[in-house]
């Protein structure tokens, strides 16, 4: 099962962060830190992989963003880095050439993707046709809840 | 024109029950033709069924149903006369046998006609199955699963109105539709509908119950027409990710394999198998793709597919091929292969089966441990390295390990340490190997190196004879670097203190051993060199002393009366060192109480004395080694496999070579001098907490040690035993007959001791040993619930299985002291299972060489009388009165 999965940029910013287990918050911000450091220092041609805890850490790197997913012993590295490049197709899929700003202001959007893909920590949709479709489904409704409200603060409903 | 009259069911019914009350089979023929012909009238007139559905608009269904039933029940009748009373929905799910017969029985006797066009109809009926009722379509399927035979003519129509069906938003019509797939499951419907029933499966829309009928629908077609439906895989065009047809999907599938025991059932595990070896060879294809995403999804399988085999641990090809496979891993381009490949042929290397094969690729993970440039890979072949080795690739691994940790990151180093320390010890043929090793490792290493690896060391030395004086020799040449690290003047400080005199050409020497190969050379060395005299070696090992820390000067001045011992004309010159003013006054408590004590055992001690008190140290009682519990510790997940040492023939021989000592001597004046400094827990324990019943422990640990089986004989009743047993040569001489019925002979509290080996590299070896060993030290703890505890206390119930004695408390009644004295009985103590807390309760099995004697036993203290109530049931009679007599006097 994935343990979480975090969005980080070159810089160290965190842009996106997902949790499958639950961690107190102080807890979350110190792993969060240790990672990015870890990871940040690494260099291009190193291992994707790495142990950490009784864990494993799966991250790669997408122009200005690190990904970067934990998993438990068990779980396939490789298929994680695949997880990871879906992820990414979808965003660019859906933004159209996604860049790390998409990310920034509609976080929300990725967040949708991330749950379509992703359910308790383990994959639940990979074709990425019908992850699309169901994001297209979701946006349709909220332009249906836009116009509703638009009519109603003009009190045309 | 009314099709039925009145009721619709009522003619029905009016016709079954005419049928069930025919008398002869005429009367049934006859009844059945009027109705046929009753039918063919209606027919007739209307031409099709429709038009009776139109005309009777009030009850179309009812109609249609009664009709259709009819006929069915005549159906049944024309197929077998002589059960002419089935019932209509018996028929019904007796489909298609009749349908065929059906048609034959009307068509050929040319007057099925009507049928067939009423058939038609039906299937007209499906076709508006949008306007028609579900009774209807119902009845339509029924009819053409009952009646239309898989190669009528009339499937074309069929197929037709089916697959306006299956797109149905409707799921009764889908539903229906699916049924009607399944029950006709002919080849042409495998050909309509191979492409929309797995659409059907996985579009998100269907509901589950579709999904359901679908899913099994599609069994059935596969099951009947399964080369159709290979090609149905590609179709799931959505899931193939880079051409890796559902790369999750499958690792899922072999992720949950692998949670289950390899299959038993041999056709099972040949399919199995079969399907495995067709996943490595699809590995082994040139990829579709040059994207990175196809290699790693198709690798992803593959590495899940070896994860498999490995847990089956089964089939030695696919091992081996595995093994090879991964071999090609280690020298690709991606860092992400090379390393996983290395995880994975750890675990392929504790494989009996693909530890050869692993072997194989030494040199190539030899070459990744060195060039490597991350370290997590790095990391990855140091563990490779460490499972893939043995016995005969030790020294050159071992080697090429050292070498490396000059240069090796600090973030792995401590862990390389352990593993080398580790290594050597496990697969040591030449014990002087092992002790230039470790040096060494302490040498390149020493910040790393931590107590565990150096009290092993000299435990080892310790326990054997042959590698003692050359060890002494070597730690001698490793002081005398001019920087040397903390833990080597540890290990020289301790060695030479206890060996120092073999290399210093002291006669003493000729006591030890017979195999002095390497005392000789080291005297040679001596008399060539005479630099390494008594004087020379005090004066190395003092040089250090102040550039070390408090522990280690602890040790050096435990090491220095011991030099007073071994060198006797030293003693001038080391007391003038311990009458130092930085050692009788040092702000260290410890130091300062040695340096002091030290001081006056030399002034007060005759040299008799002190050769008593400062005699070399015991043999170690041999345990599992605690380098390995350290590592253990550090990677609890990895060591599960590879880290178990599969031999010990380190433990047999260490402490057969040196068992004259076998029950520990009180050997050091403070309690805090060298014994407890190694931190084992045998002889210092015993020597600080004089609890009666530890003192034998010791014996036993060592005896068990031996390597042999200890096992009981049944007590003995002379106490005489114990005499006779120093005067016999070996061990198994201490094994006293047994009497003809022990157990009964209360008085005993002597057991019988065999060790059935009593050579040990050939030579005979002896033993004195502190007996009695009484039969408490064969008690095997055993751990129980509360609800076990008196379950099985109330079946131990017959009167001489139980014993209960109140006895007056000899010692103190602190409840941990009671504790620790049953602990020391050797029976476990199960907390929480009696009610009252004062109460002790305990559990344990008795190992006996015929058997095992299950033990329970409950302690009622009463402080203020001063007494214990002691009661003992065991599983065999009078066991419990032994028992009880043994413990008293530990109360």
């Amino acid at each position: 099962m994935m343990q979480f999965m975090l969005l980080f940029s070159r810089q160290g910013k965190l842009r996106l962060q997902k949790w499958y287990v639950a961690h107190p918050d102080k807890l979350k911000k110190k792993i969060t830190r240790e990672l990015i450091t870890m990871i940040l220092a690494r260099k291009p041609k190193m291992c994707s992989f790495l142990e950490w805890k009784d864990l494993k850490i799966v991250y790669k790197r997408y122009a200005s963003l690190y990904f970067c997913c934990c998993i438990e012993k068990d779980d396939n590295e490789l298929l994680t880095l695949e997880v990871i490049h879906r992820y990414v197709e979808l965003l660019d899929k859906y933004f159209g050439n996604v860049c790390e700003l998409d990310i920034i202001f509609n976080f929300e959007k990725a967040y949708f993707m991330l749950d379509e893909l992703l359910i308790g920590g383990e994959v639940q949709e990979t074709s990425k046709k019908n992850v699309l479709k169901a994001i297209a489904a979701q946006d349709l409704l909220q332009e249906d809840d836009a116009i509703d409200m638009a009519l109603s603060e003009y009190g045309l409903t | 024109m009314p099709a039925v009259k009145g009721d619709g069911m009522r003619g029905l019914a009016v016709f079954i029950s005419d049928i069930r009350n025919c008398k002869s089979k005429e009367q049934e023929v006859k009844r059945i033709n009027k109705e046929l012909a009753n039918i063919r009238s209606k027919f007739k007139e209307a031409r099709c069924w429709t038009v009776v559905v139109i005309c009777d608009k009030e009850k179309p269904d009812r109609c249609l149903t009664n009709l259709v039933r009819t006929v069915l029940i005549i159906v049944s009748d024309g197929e077998a006369h002589d059960s002419g009373r089935l019932k209509a929905h018996f028929v019904c799910q007796n489909c298609n046998r009749f349908g065929q017969s059906f048609e034959e029985y009307f068509i050929g006797s040319n007057q099925g006609q009507s049928i067939v066009i009423a058939n038609t109809s039906v299937v007209d009926q499906g076709v508006f199955s949008g306007t028609a009722s579900v009774v209807i379509l119902d009845l339509g399927y029924l009819f053409i699963s009952v009646l239309v035979s898989a190669t009528s003519d009339l499937m074309k129509l069929v197929i037709m109105s089916v697959k306006n069906d299956l797109t149905s938003r409707n799921p009764v019509h889908i539903n229906l539709a699916l049924q009607c797939i399944a029950n006709i499951g002919s080849r042409e419907m495998a050909d309509a509908f191979g492409n929309d029933i797995p659409k059907l499966l996985v579009s998100g829309d269907t509901i589950d119950s579709v999904k359901q009928s679908a899913a099994l629908c599609l069994l059935k077609l596969i099951r009947s027409s399964a080369d159709i439906f290979t090609v149905l895989y590609t179709d799931l065009q959505d899931y193939t990710y880079y051409f890796v047809p559902a790369p999750w999907l499958s690792v899922k599938l072999l992720r949950l394999l692998q949670n289950y025991p390899p299959p038993d059932d041999a056709t099972v595990k040949n399919r199995l198998s079969e399907c495995l070896e067709t996943i490595l060879n699809k590995a082994q294809e040139p990829p579709k793709s040059k994207k990175v995403q196809h290699s790693n999804a198709r690798n992803a399988v593959l590495f899940e597919a070896i994860n498999l085999i490995i847990h089956a641990d089964a089939e030695p090809n696919l091992l081996v091929r595995a093994c090879n496979q991964l071999g090609q891993f280690l020298q690709h381009r991606e860092t992400n292969l090379r390393y996983l490949a290395l995880e994975s042929m750890c675990l392929l290397a504790t494989s009996e089966f693909s530890h050869e094969a692993v072997k194989k690729h030494q040199e190539t993970v030899i070459t990744a441990l060195k060039t490597e440039r991350d370290v997590s890979v790095r990391q990855r072949a140091v563990d490779l390295l460490y499972a893939m080795c043995d016995r005969s690739n030790a020294e050159e691994i071992v080697s090429e390990m050292l070498s490396y940790l000059e240069t090796a990151d600090y973030s792995i180093r401590e862990e390389m340490v352990l593993k080398v320390a580790i290594l050597a010890e496990k697969y040591a043929v030449d014990y002087t190997w092992y002790v230039d090793t470790i040096l060494n490792l302490i040498r390149i290493a020493g910040d790393y190196v931590s107590e565990e690896v150096w009290y092993r060391v000299i435990q080892i030395v310790i326990n054997r004879e042959d590698v003692q004086g050359y060890a002494a020799k070597t730690v001698f040449e490793a002081l005398q670097a001019p920087a040397c690290h903390e833990n080597m003047v540890k290990v020289g400080g301790y060695i030479l203190g206890e060996f120092g005199n073999l290399i210093a050409g002291d006669p003493r020497s000729r006591l030890v051993g017979n195999d002095s190969s390497n005392m000789v050379l080291g005297r040679q060395w001596d008399l060539e060199r005479g630099e390494d005299s008594p004087v020379v070696q005090f004066q190395l090992l003092h040089s250090k002393f102040h550039l070390c820390s408090v522990p280690t000067r602890q040790l050096l001045l435990s090491t220095y009366i011991k030099f007073i011992n071994l060198f006797p004309e030293m003693k001038q010159q080391i007391t003038e060192v311990l009458h130092n003013e930085n050692s009788v006054r040092n702000a260290d408590v410890e130091l300062q109480q040695r340096a002091v004590e030290y001081l006056q055992l030399s002034n007060v001690a005759s040299t008799d004395v002190l050769a008593t008190v400062l005699e070399e140290m015991p043999p170690f009682p041999e345990r599992e080694s605690s380098i390995l519990a350290k590592l253990k510790k550090k990677r609890p997940d990895k060591l599960k496999h590879s880290m178990e040492p599969k031999e010990y023939k380190l433990s047999n021989a260490v402490v057969s070579s040196e068992t004259t000592n076998a029950v520990p001597s009180v050997n050091s004046p403070s309690k805090t001098a060298v014994p407890n400094l190694l931190s084992l827990s045998g002889s210092s324990q015993s020597a600080s907490n004089p609890a009666p019943v530890s003192n034998t422990g010791i014996l036993i640990d060592v005896l068990g040690g031996l390597g042999g089986e200890l096992s009981t004989d049944g007590p003995v009743s002379q106490p005489a035993a114990s005499t006779a047993a120093p005067a016999t040569n070996g061990l198994a001489a201490i094994g006293v007959p047994p009497v003809a019925n022990p157990l009964l002979d209360t008085s005993a509290s002597l057991l019988g001791v065999e060790d059935k080996s009593t050579k040990y590299l050939g030579v005979q070896q002896k033993i004195s040993s502190k007996l009695p060993v009484t039969i408490n030290k064969f008690i095997e703890p055993t751990d129980m619930d509360a609800q076990t505890f008196f379950m099985r206390w109330k079946i131990l119930n017959s009167a001489n299985q139980e014993c209960q004695k109140i006895v007056t408390a000899k010692q103190t009644m602190d409840t941990e002291d009671v504790k620790k004295r049953l602990l020391g009985f050797g029976v476990g103590l199960l907390e929480g299972v009696d009610p009252n807390l004062e109460n002790m309760v305990s559990a344990g099995i008795v190992h006996t060489r015929s058997s095992q004697i299950g033990i329970l036993l409950r302690l009622e203290p009463n402080k203020q009388a001063n007494l214990y109530r002691l009661t003992i049931r065991s599983s065999k009679a009078d066991m419990a009165t032994v028992l009880v007599n043994l413990l008293e006097h530990q109360l």
